[in-house]
């Protein structure tokens, strides 16, 4: 997923002079294509990623497009104040970009693993929060980036994820919520963010589960709309699924938006929303991505 | 402009800063004052912006990073023009108004929204990148405190700016010896500042911050100098101009009453 991504990001700044990648000292065999073809906008700033927050909103300030790219917490909770006041306060054109999401980097620990940010970056004013959930989405995410003139926050996977789409490339507005099965007789849906929603497919299909399953490639903003037609069509409830901890993730998002709906009266009923998510602990032992996801019971039903 | 008027434009700071905090009872003028020198020269034809080019993609840039000392930012910021005098004098502070007690980047002539420490060094840093990369060529101020530069992010930044031999980059430190709770000699020793600095290998001037002459003098160095980044360490007086309130750190946290209003504006004539 990061190296679709990268690779969209180099086709973009091919024709978008305003493009500049700044690394936090990660990103071996993944950002070399960038920084051969585009030297003169690219930067490994060092291991030093509150300098690089800080960085990337002056540069911003000079007209450039910022991407700062580094593994899960480092680019975000690590320097959250640079972000929150020199990034989002100043409505800087920097993005974030976050790799390793949830337990892509299991065998490295909880310091390794990026399972509270969404929340942290989603809290804050003027950012929005890309969560692609596998390489066709961190393509089409990738080009709206480019496009996109203010903060912005992108966690990707790391590498092998399996294409959930049928569709060859995307092209998406923000807020959207994307169909990837669906059947006109289900009447529960699952909503999945980030890398997990390969996972989440091939359970529903193994398993034969009556789900229809979309993907949540924004948690900030929601589609409200898409959202409320979502509820409307599945009277047995929604269950949500994503690698990040119950509190204040894509779930809760949700949970959120469609509580605010209901008691503004744009919904006539209540729907059961099951929440599937990290129980609020820092993951005891070492696996791999699939382990711990089965530990933490990060699975539908 | 000539010394002489730099030395009543510095003064016209320091009255304009004193009288916000009686207004607004508000503190942190000790700081606003140390740095007033140091405003006053580079407002008076160091930097290269007007109000009519506050915009423009070549000016100068200039970020105050002590965000709590914007008394005498906004009161240079005023008397040059950037924004309306009268103005600042009756919003600041006010409910409703733009005019926060830290530095708000929502006022004409302002690049930096400040308050949190350790932020501005950084961002000055990324601006003075953007000038090297883009081609657009313009200088980069940015004062910085002693107090402030127990943070962190500066000794990054420090890194930075001279690996990437940021020629158009200009740190002044407000070394006025005082932060919040006490002088700075006993919460987290800096000296050998300059030594400090010179080791990262900038550019260092090192100054009495409150002298017109020693701050033009190292403007100049800082201008001449090819391949490093310059750090000016100003060594300054912590509510320099008003007897009562040098080196007092009362007047970190306390404005002055009204007969310290009286005797300060005598003294600043």
């Amino acid at each position: 997923m990061r190296t679709s991504f990268i690779n969209q990001l180099l086709e973009e700044a091919k024709i978008n002079k305003k493009i500049f990648l700044v690394i936090g000292d990660l990103g071996y065999h993944v950002v070399e294509p960038f920084m051969e073809a585009i030297p003169e906008r690219f930067l490994n700033a060092g291991i030093a990623e509150q300098n690089m927050a800080g960085v990337a909103a002056g540069l911003a300030m000079t007209g450039y497009n910022v991407y700062i790219y580094s593994i899960g917490n480092f680019p975000t909770l690590r320097c959250l104040e640079q972000i929150r006041n020199d990034i989002a306060y100043h409505k800087a054109n920097v993005k974030i970009v976050s790799v390793g999401a949830g337990y892509a980097y299991g065998s490295l620990g909880a310091t390794h693993q990026p399972t509270e940010e969404i929340g942290a970056l989603r809290a804050i004013p003027n950012m929005i929060v890309a969560t692609p959930g596998d390489p066709v989405e961190a393509r089409a995410i990738a080009k709206f980036s480019a496009e996109y003139n203010g903060p912005m926050y992108i966690r990707l996977g790391k590498a092998g994820e399996k294409v959930a789409h049928s569709e060859e490339s995307l092209t998406l507005s923000a807020g959207d919520i994307l169909p990837v099965l669906l059947d006109d007789g289900n009447k529960k849906a699952v909503l999945a963010c980030g890398n997990i929603l390969a996972a989440a497919k091939a359970q529903i299909e193994e398993q034969e589960l009556p789900y229809d399953l979309f993907s949540v490639p924004f948690v900030k903003p929601l589609n409200k709309k898409q959202l409320k037609a979502i509820v409307e069509k599945h009277p047995a409830g929604m269950i949500s699924i994503e690698e990040h901890q119950a509190s204040t993730g894509m779930g809760s998002a949700i949970v959120e938006q469609v509580s605010d709906m209901y008691a503004a009266g744009e919904l006539k009923t209540y729907p059961a929303i099951k929440r599937v998510a990290i129980p609020d602990e820092f993951a005891p032992v070492v696996g791999t991505q699939t382990y711990l996801r089965e530990y933490e019971g990060l699975k539908i039903g | 402009m000539e010394i002489e008027e730099i030395k009543e434009f510095s003064k016209a700071i320091r009255r304009t800063a004193v009288q916000m905090a009686y207004n607004t009872r508000t503190s942190h003028t000790g700081g606003a004052l140390s740095q007033a020198d140091i405003l006053a020269v580079l407002y008076s034809g160091v930097m290269n912006i007007t109000p009519g080019t506050k915009n423009a993609p070549n000016r100068d840039r200039f970020i105050e990073s002590k965000g709590h000392n914007c008394a005498s930012f906004y009161a240079a910021l005023a008397l040059k023009g950037f924004m309306d005098y009268d103005e600042l004098m009756e919003q600041y502070c006010q409910n409703g108004s733009e005019y926060f007690e830290h530095v708000s980047h929502k006022l004409p002539g302002v690049e930096l929204s400040t308050g949190s420490l350790g932020h501005g060094f950084p961002v000055a840093v990324g601006m003075a990148l953007g000038s090297k990369r883009s081609g657009v060529p313009f200088n980069i101020y940015c004062i910085i405190g002693d107090g402030e530069i127990n943070e962190g992010s500066n000794w990054e930044a420090l890194m930075f700016a001279a690996h990437h031999k940021l020629d158009n980059l200009c740190i002044i430190l407000d070394k006025n010896g005082m932060q919040a709770m006490g002088d700075t000699k006993d919460i987290m020793c800096l000296d050998p500042m300059a030594d400090k600095i010179r080791a990262f290998q900038w550019n260092v001037c090192d100054i009495d911050g409150n002298d017109i002459q020693q701050l033009l003098d190292a403007f100049e160095s800082f201008k001449n100098c090819k391949d490093k980044p310059t750090f000016i360490v100003a060594n300054t007086i912590k509510g320099k101009g008003v007897s009562y309130m040098e080196h007092n750190l009362k007047f970190h946290y306390s404005a002055p009453n009204e007969e310290e209003l009286r005797q300060a504006m005598e003294e600043l004539r």
